[in-house]
């Protein structure tokens, strides 16, 4: 059985699946303020009278890091920085402790200027004196070569607990979000190792040695010894859990819209035959643009607590919500409210609902039913016009060949999921106004731990071979090989696989559940004088964010409960 | 956080998949370390800049400019179709105001391309910018516009489409067409007998550096836009003046572009030459779409950068000094060149050679331009290439008077099918392209 836990903002779902489905789910209150308590509190409960060798492993959605960087509670780290032609690097600055010092590699990752270790010394020893105790070095271009951040690191020495280089946390290209993100890295590391010897801590106490995994912002998950190396990664993995929890129960065969639907907002994202797009670039986070893979996901302030109101004769939900509805004993009509007043939503109190919506009818000249239905209807189109919108961004990406210019792929589902709180009280209004199918996940109050609970580990791998310096490398992985001119793409994939298999693996991956893919795959000749000199070829694969091999029969056994 | 000054909108289209031929200066590899360094640098991360997807022309943007034989279809590859919609989505961006300029980086460039096309020359097939402009005119009725083109190659196709049109300021800056290809665009070019004066050439000796290229911008080029008041100024930015070009001698440098980029102020920026790839380009692309934006540059030095190396001769300095006042003499007395080119005579006739290197074709122009005092004239031109192809090609200009439209039209009727391998007219008035074949 897998633990599944996944940290929200008012509440935390904790399950146990396994071969019959969901066997156990408990809630218990999120405390912001700690969430060690809330976490381990959560553990300590679904664990009680389950039997600990029935575990196979853990996998944790937590708000821990995110909250951290929203509140801008992120313990100071210095940062060293190299940089070379191109933009300023002081307009990345991300706080005092921020070095630059002289070295340069070029697009090509050619040295052109070297690194002085007296330069690095003297920025490690202010920064040392400044107290700081966590580290990160960047390099423009190191995710080419990483030289120079590794020359940085031996000249820095030992005198930092944790030091971050660039090129290990990314092997993409974009070196004011290198900067970002190895400068998260390093902000929220003390923190995420409190967090990682408290769990390891506790489960031990209760007998429960099992590998314990963490859930990335990419819908994959990653072992918690790897995550302290990479506790950046763990930054918003909650809208993560909810596409992932929605993956179990899609088609695989058509493209789906998954719509959860929550107090605040709805948060979007789209499967391709049932796997979750990726975002372009990264995790974007309180202005830190950063190079953290993450689920293509898109958020709008509307929800079933949104304040609905009157503005100009014109009906107005969202984006602000003062509390729950009134329905529920808050002070503004909200959606939910409507739901409340055409009874198609019960629970809450519909006399309160209808004195909320009352006003508003008034304000419109109609009943007080004929509001309610207006304020569930617009709620429905604004959600499904934010859909559209999101759905158009993914279409007017860029492309660089004449192939993809001309097929011009473009995503089109004709198919929702709809989760979270009030979704089933929305899905048969979405299939009217959209015209699409639509389905709700089961047990989608608890699909986000689901999801979590299932999640495979994922990763990714950078490979670039130029034969004409006969070199091939993955610096994310410390890897390089010389090789000769009659290195192949082929020859590349192959490398490529090994080196992600083995990198999946020691994330904590079972090879049942490896499945590789290609994302690019390129190869030009180098041509300098009008002779072809050698060639340069560039590969990025990865693991796709999934399920594990075994969630068809648990998310079957989930569905046919729900169906009983 | 940083922040562009000026909303800048960029098409980046480096067709990965795409080349004359696999050893060919425009080959695939030719923009892919421009593109790493735009995405190291997280360019379109910048608050205000902004990347938009390249649209695709369509025949009819492209019959608007061209006379293709022996149709557009066998003059264009898929990457034409899309390199001259990169320019088109820029240019739309700044007319609808969703960017304050633009700069579409595409390849393949355009400047050498003619308005007859029988084939490629100097690495073009169709003219980008002229296919852009032409759009602009039609879709947004835009009517004075300026070419500044800083390729290191004359532009001798935007010449030749714009060679008649007194609405059209096309200034060259070059390498002297003594030294290098295509052998053209020295200081008596300036324009045929309706248009004198629009056609300015600066041709800059072999080794020109910084100094003389922004010395050209300052004291010709922005005086002339200042007084020819385009409603656009379009540059065509060919990176091949850079000191480490192959193709070139000249000793121009990423600072320099970005320089005369924030001096000349275009509205939309189009990619040209520029062959080396991994020394310029980069650096030249990102100092001039940071001039673009407003933003700081003085951080972009090329690898190689040495002000002292990179120092243009004394001599060269006075030979620019001389070119500018020549083309400055030019532009003074427009009016009288175009009233002595034109004398008394009701047409004017031109002969020409044209080469098309890629392919190597031949062509053989006799051009005759109805000269009238009402509007620029319809053009004809009957066009021989040494394939066999004999076609005769009409242009009604778009602001052509009912005398001249009339003349276009009856020109077209009366031309025998038996004669040519294709007949075809240009309207620019209705903006229709009619064809008659054998
Ligand atoms: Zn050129
Ligand atoms: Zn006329």
């Amino acid at each position: 059985m897998i633990i599944g836990l996944d940290v929200g903002g008012t509440h935390t779902d904790v399950v146990l699946v396994g071969e019959n489905g969901l066997e156990k789910q408990i809630k218990v209150p999120t405390d912001t303020s700690a969430l060690f308590h809330t976490v381990l509190t959560g553990l300590e409960k679904i664990t009680e009278n389950v039997p600990a060798d029935e575990i196979s492993h853990t996998v944790l959605s937590t708000t821990l890091t995110t909250n951290a960087i929203v509140q801008g509670k992120l313990s100071p780290a210095g940062m060293i920085v190299t940089s070379g032609p191109g933009i300023d690097p002081e307009a990345f600055r991300t706080s005092e402790h921020y070095f630059i010092v002289p070295g340069g590699i070029d697009h090509s990752g050619r040295e052109i200027e070297k690194i002085d270790p007296e330069k690095v010394k003297a920025a490690a020893a202010r920064l040392e004196k400044a107290g700081i105790r966590d580290i990160g070095v960047v390099g423009k271009f190191s995710a080419r070569n990483p030289a120079h951040e590794r020359q940085i690191a031996e000249a820095i020495g030992p005198r930092f607990e944790k030091v971050f280089l660039g090129h290990q946390i990314s092997g993409n290209f974009g070196f004011p979000r290198r900067i970002n993100t190895t400068f998260l890295n390093a902000s929220v590391y003390p923190l995420h190792c409190q967090f990682f010897e408290a769990v390891k801590k506790s489960l031990k106490q209760k007998g429960i040695t099992v590998p314990i995994h963490i859930l990335k912002a990419d819908g994959g998950t990653m072992g918690l010894d790897t995550s302290i190396d990479f506790p950046g990664q763990s930054i918003l993995s909650g809208p993560a859990a909810s596409v992932m929890g929605s993956v179990a129960f899609a088609p695989d065969y058509t493209e789906t819209l998954v719509l959860d639907i929550g107090g605040t907002s709805t948060d979007m994202a789209v499967l391709i035959k049932g796997v979750p797009l990726l975002a372009p670039h990264g995790v974007d986070i309180s202005g830190y643009k950063t190079l953290i893979r993450a689920l293509n996901s898109h958020s709008i302030g509307i929800g079933g607590d949104s304040r609905v109101r009157v503005e100009n004769g014109e009906l107005k939900i969202g984006p602000d919500r003062t509390g729950p509805a009134m329905g529920y004993g808050g002070a503004d009509p909200t959606p939910t409210d409507a739901l409340f007043v055409l009874e198609r939503s019960e629970g809450g109190d519909r006399r309160r609902a209808v004195q909320g919506i009352e006003p508003i009818a008034g304000q419109l000249g109609v009943s007080v039913e004929e509001a309610a239905y207006e304020i569930f209807d617009k709620t429905c189109r604004e959600i499904l016009a934010g859909a559209r919108e999101m759905i158009e961004n993914i279409n007017s990406k860029p492309v660089y060949t004449v192939k993809e210019a001309l097929e011009g792929y473009q995503v089109n589902p004709d198919h929702i999921l709809v989760l979270g709180g009030p979704a089933a009280y929305f899905a048969e209004h979405f299939q009217n106004i959209s015209g699409y199918t639509v389905d709700t996940v089961p047990e989608c109050q608890v699909a986000n731990a689901i999801g979590t609970a299932l999640s495979r580990t994922t990763c990714e791998i950078t490979l670039f071979a130029d034969t004409q310096k006969g070199l091939v490398t993955a610096p994310e992985e410390s890897f390089s090989q010389t090789v000769d001119l009659h290195f192949t793409r082929q020859d590349a994939h192959q490398m490529g696989t090994n080196l992600l298999k083995q990198k999946a693996v020691r994330l904590g991956a079972k090879t049942e559940d490896i499945e590789t893919e290609l994302l690019e795959d390129l190869e030009f000749n180098i041509v300098r004088g009008f002779r072809l000199m050698g060639k340069n070829i560039r590969v990025k694969q990865q693991i796709k964010p999934g399920l594990i091999h075994d969630f068809k029969n648990i998310s079957k056994k989930i569905k046919e409960a729900c169906a009983r | 956080m940083l922040k562009a000054l000026n909303k800048t909108g960029l098409v980046f289209f480096p067709a990965f998949d795409w080349a004359i031929s696999a050893t060919h200066p425009e080959r695939e590899e030719r923009l892919l370390y421009t593109q790493d360094q735009v995405l190291e640098e997280g360019l379109f991360d910048i608050e205000g800049i902004r990347e938009f997807k390249s649209d695709i022309v369509d025949i009819k943007d492209v019959q608007r400019v061209h006379f293709s034989y022996p149709d557009v279809w066998r003059v264009m590859t898929e990457s034409h179709f899309i390199s001259a919609g990169g320019a088109k989505t820029i240019a739309n961006a700044v007319m609808e105001k969703s960017v304050d300029n633009g700069f579409a980086l595409v390849r393949p460039p355009g400047h050498h391309a003619m308005r007859v096309v029988h084939g490629g020359r100097g690495f073009c097939n169709v003219n980008n910018e002229a296919i852009m402009i032409e759009h602009l005119r039609h879709t947004y009725g835009i009517d004075r516009v300026a070419i500044v083109d800083t390729d290191c190659h004359h532009g001798d196709g935007s010449q030749d489409i714009y060679w008649h049109d007194p609405d059209t300021l096309y200034i060259s800056l070059h390498q002297d067409g003594r030294t290098i290809y295509p052998g053209s665009g020295f200081t008596s070019e300036v324009g045929g007998p309706n248009a004198a004066g629009t056609t300015l050439n600066i041709p800059l000796p072999p080794y020109t550096g910084e100094s003389g290229f922004l010395y050209a911008i300052n004291e010709v080029v922005l005086p002339v836009l200042d007084e020819f008041k385009p409603e656009l100024i379009i540059n065509s930015a060919g990176q091949d003046n850079h000191f480490s070009d192959p193709l070139t001698n000249m000793l121009f440098t990423a600072k320099g572009y970005a320089d005369l980029t924030r001096l000349l102020k275009p509205d939309i920026v189009v990619l040209e030459g520029g062959y080396s790839i991994e020394g310029a380009l980069p650096y030249v692309n990102i100092g001039i779409i940071l001039a673009l934006a407003g933003m700081d540059y003085s951080h972009v030095i090329e690898p190689g950068y040495d002000p002292e190396k990179l120092k243009q001769s004394e001599s060269i300095t006075q030979t620019v000094k001389q070119t500018c006042e020549t083309v400055k003499a030019n532009w003074a007395q427009r009016e009288a060149i175009g009233r002595k080119m034109r004398g008394n005579q009701k047409f004017a006739e031109r002969r020409r050679n044209i080469f098309y290197d890629t392919e190597g074709i031949y062509e053989t122009q006799k051009e005759t331009l109805k000269l009238c005092p009402d509007c620029s004239g319809t053009v004809k031109i009957d066009s021989t290439s040494d394939r066999g192809a004999h076609i005769l090609a009409i242009h009604i200009p778009r602001k052509a008077c009912s005398a001249c439209r009339d003349l276009g039209r009856q020109w077209f009727e009366s031309a025998k099918p038996a004669d040519y391998d294709m007949i075809c007219l240009q309207d620019r008035i209705d903006d229709t392209y009619q064809v008659k074949n054998k």
